[in-house]
């Protein structure tokens, strides 16, 4: 009997490993049962070429381009403040703070992890956008930039602790060695322990950036949503993250949107599965 | 102009540590801004009343109500789930093509979209089990995406347990499974308990998943059973601040300091549930 439970409990424990992967599958599944339904309707180029997105138009325009360049904007820059601020701070945390100062410093980026995306879109809405709208002089402070600014807040937490732990687990003698031979402590830093932490590094530079494409609430309260051919960062975008959510509520069910709708999820899923399948085997090179 | 090493170092080391900084100052900020302003909006009334007058005057207690209903039942889903499968990645998994691909899998649930996990919500549960927008559905939505944070976090806890205990049980002819269930696992669980924790704060704030599963607009009155829309927290928030015109900030702020101040708090026990495991570990 007792053998018996123990067979029955091992394979409940087998199945719920493969939970995972069923989930995964899923997901796909149901995005693409949806998703493709759209091309009964138009075809793929005009979906992923077309620069017009205007779904409640007669006849309806459905064109992802301006909404994938939104996303590709903002996250560009979120990207460009994000990287350099998140490295120095690893880097500040794992080599450089004493002991007492490393632990705050962890706390807080945890803890700036853990702010949820609708409360730094209000705070972006509240305190950033006047500000953005009064340095640059614009008619509204909800611009590409505004999100940037907010998502790369998002993004470092992801980056900083991915980036801190490879930086700590390069080996200590490869520091010594450096040491002994004269050269400082920050010759060390960026002549051997980055190097040595670069596939660390890059890993969490590609989550981070899976973060910050498929955030949502935050980008949608921040960009302005407007669906149009971005020119400039200073003007409002939409996101295909924030179309989704913004647009889901009020379509039919089985309409030509709706089914628009679940294509851009599917686009999305590709992006971030790709991304975080290279990151992965970023991380896991190190690891051979 | 050419500076010696020394100089350099300095130079360098000072940036970094403003970089750190400009990294946390935010952190400080947006707490600093929302007690600031928050807090006086914050009675006994706000947190147990109904909303009222279309959300512009009243309380936030069904949204309370509503997101702990959310997380508990997402929990009590995804808890067990992911220890199991955390258990069968450490105690049974070889080293093969099909763990690697669980490992993958793990990765990808991590990495979609909140707002992807909406539209599978929405497919799935709703639409294909017909359960409708409600607390199952938007409960199973988050359940699913917290699932990696749990497996993560108790597969970290599991192989911190030595191996010698496990051959301690084994060679004293115990079997696999009640090693594991009798040394490996209650060694592990502040550890498990940490990462359930942390699985909580992160779904409490999470609103694109429920946008389409569960949250009701205004609902003034509270779910009764699972099969209820309800309302929560971070949609709440949502609505009050670019849905409904003419709120008063000190409800808009109010509303975010109760859900960060909850997200915290919960963040706050973990570190200090982990920072005890550390320091008490005697192997």
């Amino acid at each position: 009997m007792r053998r018996f439970k123990e067979f029955i409990i091992e394979k409940i424990i087998l199945l719920s490993g493969f939970a995972c992967i069923l989930f995964v599958i899923l997901i796909f599944f149901f995005l693409a049962k949806d998703g493709l339904a759209l091309f009964k309707f138009s075809s793929p180029w005009n979906f992923l070429f077309g620069t017009l997105w205007s779904p409640l138009s007669e006849p309806p325009q459905i064109g992802i381009l301006p909404l994938f360049l939104g996303s590709l904007i903002v996250t560009i820059g979120a990207a460009v403040i994000s990287v350099p601020l998140g490295m120095a701070c690893a880097i500040f945390i794992a080599e450089i703070a004493p002991k007492w100062m490393r632990e705050i410093l962890k706390a807080g980026v945890e803890l700036l992890a853990a702010i949820p995306s609708i409360v730094i879109g209000f705070i972006g809405m509240t305190m950033l956008s006047p500000i953005v709208k009064h340095i640059f002089h614009l008619p509204t402070g909800l611009t590409a930039l505004t999100g940037s600014i907010a998502l790369a807040f998002m993004a470092i937490p992801t980056m900083v602790s991915i980036m801190e732990d490879s930086i700590s687990s390069v080996p200590r003698i490869y520091k010594e060695g450096s040491l002994a031979l004269g050269a400082t402590h920050w010759q060390t830093i960026y002549r051997v322990i980055i190097p040595a932490a670069s596939s660390g590094i890059v890993a969490a530079i590609m989550l981070g950036i899976g973060r910050v494409i498929g955030e949502t609430m935050a980008v949608m309260m921040l960009t302005g949503n407007a669906s149009v051919m971005p020119h400039t960062i200073l003007a409002p975008v939409r996101t295909m993250t924030a179309t989704i959510a913004a647009e889901m509520g009020e379509t039919v069910r089985g309409s030509e949107h709706y089914f628009a709708l679940f294509a851009i999820g599917l686009v999305l899923f590709g992006i971030t599965f790709l991304i975080n399948f290279l990151a992965d085997m970023a991380r896991h090179r190190k690891n051979k | 102009m050419k500076f010696k090493p020394q100089t350099k170092q300095k130079i360098a080391f000072i940036l970094l540590g403003i970089a750190a900084s400009i990294v946390i100052i935010p952190v400080i900020l947006i707490l600093a801004i929302l007690i600031q302003r928050g807090l006086p909006a914050i009675s006994w009334q706000f947190l147990t009343e109904m909303p009222r007058m279309g959300m512009r005057a009243g309380g936030i207690f069904p949204a309370i109500v509503g997101t702990l209903c959310l997380v508990f039942c997402a929990i009590s889903v995804a808890l067990p789930l992911g220890v199991l499968t955390a258990v069968y990645l450490v105690e049974y998994a070889k080293r093969n093509w099909w763990t690697r691909m669980i490992e993958i899998a793990i990765v990808n649930l991590a990495g979609v979209p909140s707002v992807v996990y909406g539209l599978f919500g929405l497919g799935l549960f709703v639409i294909f089990f017909q359960f409708g927008s409600s607390i199952l559905a938007g409960a199973l939505t988050l359940a699913i995406m917290e699932l990696p944070v749990i497996i993560t976090s108790s597969k970290e806890a599991l192989m911190s347990v030595p191996r010698s205990f496990r051959e301690a049980s084994l060679a004293l002819g115990v079997s696999r499974w009640q090693t594991i269930r009798h040394v490996v696992l209650p060694n592990a669980l502040p550890g498990i308990l940490t990462g359930a924790i942390l699985g909580i704060s992160r779904t409490a704030g999470e609103t694109a998943p429920i946008l389409f599963t569960v949250a009701a607009f205004y609902l003034p009155r509270l779910p009764k059973s699972i099969f209820d829309q309800c309302m929560a927290l971070p949609y709440h928030l949502y609505v009050l601040s670019t849905q409904v015109p003419n709120v008063k900030p000190a409800l808009q702020y109010g509303t975010a300091l109760v859900l960060v101040g909850m997200v915290f708090l919960l963040n706050l026990v973990a570190i200090i549930v982990r920072a005890r495991i550390r320091s008490k570990k005697q192997w």
